[in-house]
């Protein structure tokens, strides 16, 4: 049963993966990512993480990329056009990118000793990661509600209207 | 059921195939942040990156038998939602000013 | 008494001098200047002095040497003292050096009295005594040499003291790179001195020599020879004397201490000082006796037709100075000794003289424009009569007893000493002509342009002359056997003796042609005024070759000062200022440039390309992180499966 879960939702998150590259409209890419997304939370609750399969639906799936298609909504974006491209993201970076996935699947595919996964076991319950989560790393939890209240701030000064006025200032030319 | 397809049913998958997994989600998201022309597009391929990571993480807390690659994870997924946030605020005021959403517009940095 | 003390203080009484007006001269008043000037030369002649009385009355005191405790170069191969000695040799030259140094600077006294530079004048004086000292009193060869630098030093300072007038700096410059030229053959004879001695004092070489009598010739001519350019350099013989006639430029007082009586005659002390090593050498000894010669009968007929009365005077004294190589180069150096301290008199005397002309027409030195100056200038027409009578060797003025024993000594030489001697009296038949044109020009007939300011020779410039006249008339008396029987500890033993009759006839052979010297001078510029221009008309090429010096400077302008100057104009210009120098600024724009103009296209603004670049960093540090254990992995594992497998 495993393997057959495995490969399901491992394919489905390919596809939303490469259907996310694919896609010219950045509504399609949204959608793609959230299929991606929830295909994960299913891989998550195969390795036992329960608790995270959860969150990644709701913040991940739920509020994230609705936040996304919010915007994209919002700035009326439409499909991609036909830029100039960059010459050096593909000669460089199409190497680098293949190099990083060479490299580390050499190393995951010849590291002796990962073993396999096994369902029903090693499921870590929600109470086991409170405990951890609520004793030992109190203080980042703590200090990631002021990171997100920070965030609140950064967004709220970012995007309302007076900030950097477009109307009064005309788009600037290369020339500066 | 044949014994080929209870043998099937009853494997179990190795772990190096998640790791695999993420590596080829990772690639594919920085083939995005370097393919895509459109502003949000390049940032959802940021997200489908950390979301490769945070497989990997899984896999390993997994593996150990230890909650801390969860909790890491769970962080992630906290700054990745205060990160969302801010980012797209920016791409917000980008928008305004520049009233465009492709990448190679907005080069107002360049010398 | 300690003579210690003593020596030292006679070279630095006026190196106090030196430092004390050079330093603070400009702000004070002038009376204590010239009080401090004076007292530098008067301390260290009264020095000399003492020792001088001292040495007379022990006789056994000389040679005292006085070396410093402290070594000046201590090395394995080479040790230097700081040794000065004195001998009867470096104490007559002592003498001359600081007595006629005195009366020198009595005269400044007047004759510089109303210049600018009154305080730099006498620092730049006592310097150049200091360094006259220290070479004549020094015990080995590398403290001769600082004194020898110094000298030519001080020379250029007050050659070139008029500074604001390019020909005197330009005859400064001139004088110094010579003197050069001439240092590096002391230079070579000094290393190979080093070489062959292992010592440089020459108390250690004389005492070498003498352990060896068969050793003659071979390195010791070479390092003769060597000894004999640097010499020529500073004495101005040929081929180095042409910086003499540019010293002009300086002021009179220079041009009669420093290229009349002492400096010049340094090269001959020098020759005098390592007589043991030309005494094994009988090339170099001839060729000193050459060299002497030639320049005697060379400067002599240059003299002849010179219009700058101080030009005439520089010619006669580089005539002059080759009768004492002449002297050297038939071994009788007493007698070239002897001949030097008469010169220092009778040269001095004529050059203060000189002066003193030229302050009475007002700074005219043209021969031609000056006449009917013997009722001007009474004083300086009597001295100059007794100076010119000397140089020209009349009984019994000094020159007559030196120039005597030079040309006895010369014929005695055997057939090539013989042809020395005619040579050396051709010379004093012009040299007496040329002087006395110079007396008749200067002095009698009718003037031949308006005196120029006319005030009475003060006192300070009038007491010197009469001193030096006196000197003239009376400093040849001594004779020359009493002369180098008292040099003889130091030079060696007169070569020829006294032989009565021959020396007589010499003698008298010598008066004749100085007399045929005046009586052609008398006729040519006394009784028939416009014959030397017919003469010259005559003989427009020999003229003109006379008149413009062999065209010499113009020679050594052509072959060596024009190749070096475009030589080095082009080193400079083209290989160092354009190709090193600005290559280098060209190549450091250049990369300046291109780097920029690299950097500038990977700074493009586009996302695209920083995010390209970012991944290619990111792929970089996971190489190097995982490359090692990922080679590791695939080894292991193909060995595994290589086993495992089939």
């Amino acid at each position: 049963m495993h393997l057959i879960l495995f490969i399901v939702f491992a394919g489905i998150c390919l596809a939303g993966a490469i259907n996310l590259l694919l896609q010219t409209h950045p509504i399609n890419s949204a959608l793609s990512l959230i299929v991606v997304m929830t295909s994960l939370a299913v891989l998550y609750l195969l390795l036992g993480a329960e608790f995270l399969a959860a969150a990644q639906v709701i913040v991940y799936a739920g509020a994230i990329m609705v936040l996304f298609t919010f915007v994209v909504m919002l700035l009326n974006a439409g499909r991609e056009e036909r830029t100039l491209g960059s010459r050096s993201a593909r000669a460089v970076g199409f190497p680098a990118a293949a190099v990083i996935l060479a490299v580390v699947a050499t190393v995951v595919l010849h590291t002796q000793g990962l073993g396999t996964a096994v369902l029903n076991e090693g499921i870590t319950s929600t109470a086991d990661l409170s405990t951890v989560l609520f004793t030992k790393l109190l203080l980042p939890f703590e200090v990631t509600s002021v990171l997100i209240l920070i965030a609140i701030l950064g967004a709220v000064a970012l995007a309302r209207h007076g900030h950097g006025d477009p109307e009064q200032k005309p788009e600037r030319t290369g020339e500066q | 059921m044949n014994p080929t397809t209870t043998q099937l049913l009853q494997q179990e998958v190795p772990l190096s195939w998640y790791l695999l997994l993420s590596a080829v989600l990772f690639a594919l998201g920085i083939l995005g942040f370097l393919l895509k022309r459109n502003l949000i597009t390049v940032f959802m391929s940021i997200e489908l990156m950390l979301n490769a990571v945070n497989l990997s993480f899984v896999t390993f807390a997994h593996q150990w038998h230890e909650v801390k690659g969860q909790i890491f994870v769970f962080f992630v997924m906290m700054v990745a939602a205060a990160e969302a946030a801010v980012g797209l605020a920016i791409i917000i005021a980008v928008f305004r000013a520049r009233a465009t959403l492709a990448v190679d517009r907005i080069d107002l940095m360049k010398l | 008494m300690n003579a210690y003390l003593h020596l030292w203080l006679i070279p630095l009484a006026p190196f106090a001098g030196f430092l004390f007006n050079g330093l603070l001269g400009r702000r004070l008043p002038k009376f204590l200047v010239t009080t401090v000037a004076l007292l530098a030369p008067l301390v260290a002649f009264a020095a000399v002095a003492n020792a001088w009385l001292l040495s007379q009355a022990n006789p056994a005191l000389l040679p005292l040497a006085e070396i410093c405790p402290n070594p000046w170069i201590n090395l394995a191969t080479l040790h230097v003292d700081f040794s000065l000695i004195l001998d009867q040799l470096s104490l007559v030259m002592l003498l001359v050096v600081t007595g006629v140094g005195f009366l020198i600077h009595v005269y400044s006294v007047g004759y510089m009295h109303d210049e600018e530079g009154y305080a730099r004048y006498f620092s730049y004086l006592n310097l150049f005594l200091f360094f006259m000292t220290v070479l004549v009193l020094a015990g080995n060869a590398l403290v001769m040499f600082v004194g020898w630098e110094g000298v030519g030093l001080a020379s250029y300072l007050l050659i070139g003291f008029y500074f604001q007038k390019k020909s005197a700096a330009d005859a400064g410059k001139k004088a110094f790179i010579v003197n050069r030229i001439g240092d590096f053959g002391f230079l070579i004879g000094m290393f190979l001195l080093l070489a062959n001695f292992g010592t440089l004092s020459f108390d250690g070489i004389s005492a070498q020599l003498a352990l060896n009598p068969g050793w003659q010739g071979g390195v010791l001519t070479v390092i003769a020879l060597c000894l004999l350019l640097g010499a020529t350099g500073k004495s101005a013989q040929l081929p180095l004397y042409i910086w003499l006639p540019d010293a002009m430029e300086g002021p009179t007082p220079v041009s009669a201490l420093i290229h009349a009586a002492t400096m010049v005659t340094a090269g001959v002390y020098m020759i005098a000082r390592t007589h043991v090593l030309f005494d094994r050498s009988p090339f170099a000894l001839g060729m000193v006796a050459v060299v002497g010669a030639a320049t005697a009968l060379f400067a002599a007929t240059i003299g002849l037709v010179q219009n700058d009365i101080k030009r005439v005077l520089a010619y006669s004294t580089i005539s002059q100075l080759g009768y004492m190589f002449l002297a050297c180069g038939v071994a009788a150096y007493s007698a070239g000794i002897f001949h030097l301290v008469t010169h220092a008199f009778f040269k001095a005397l004529l050059f203060l003289a000189a002066g003193s002309v030229i302050h009475g027409m007002g700074g005219e030195q043209d021969l031609r424009k000056m006449g009917g100056l013997w009722k001007k200038l009474p004083v300086t027409f009597a001295v100059t009569t007794v100076g010119v009578l000397a140089i020209a060797g009349f009984f019994p003025f000094a020159g007559f007893f030196s120039k005597d024993a030079i040309l006895y000594a010369a014929f005695q030489q055997g057939p090539s000493g013989k042809a020395l001697w005619a040579i050396g009296l051709v010379t004093a038949l012009l040299t007496s002509f040329y002087m006395f044109r110079l007396w008749y020009l200067a002095f009698l007939g009718k003037p031949r342009s308006e005196v120029g300011h006319h005030h009475a020779t003060p006192f300070s410039m009038l007491g010197p002359l009469v001193i030096l006249a006196l000197l003239s008339i009376c400093g040849g008396w001594v004779g020359i056997e009493r002369f180098s029987a008292y040099l003889a500890p130091a030079t060696g033993p007169r070569p020829v003796e006294t032989a009565g009759h021959l020396e007589l006839i010499l003698g008298l052979v010598a008066i004749g042609v100085a007399l045929l010297g005046w009586f052609i001078a008398d006729r040519l510029y006394r009784q028939r005024p416009a014959a030397p221009a017919e003469l010259a008309g005559a003989f427009p090429t020999g003229y003109k070759l006379l008149a413009n010096k062999y065209y010499v400077d113009e020679i050594y302008g052509m072959i060596i000062v024009k190749p070096l100057l475009a030589l080095s104009k082009f080193i400079l210009e083209w290989v160092v200022d354009v190709a090193i120098l600005g290559g280098l600024a060209a190549l450091l724009g250049g990369v300046a440039l291109l780097s920029g103009a690299i950097l500038q296209r990977w700074q493009s603004g586009n996302l695209r390309s920083y995010a390209a670049w970012l991944a290619a960093g990111a792929a970089v540090l996971l190489l190097y992180v995982l490359v090692p254990w990922a080679t590791v992995l695939a080894s292991l594992s193909i060995i595994h499966f290589g086993v495992a497998g089939h």
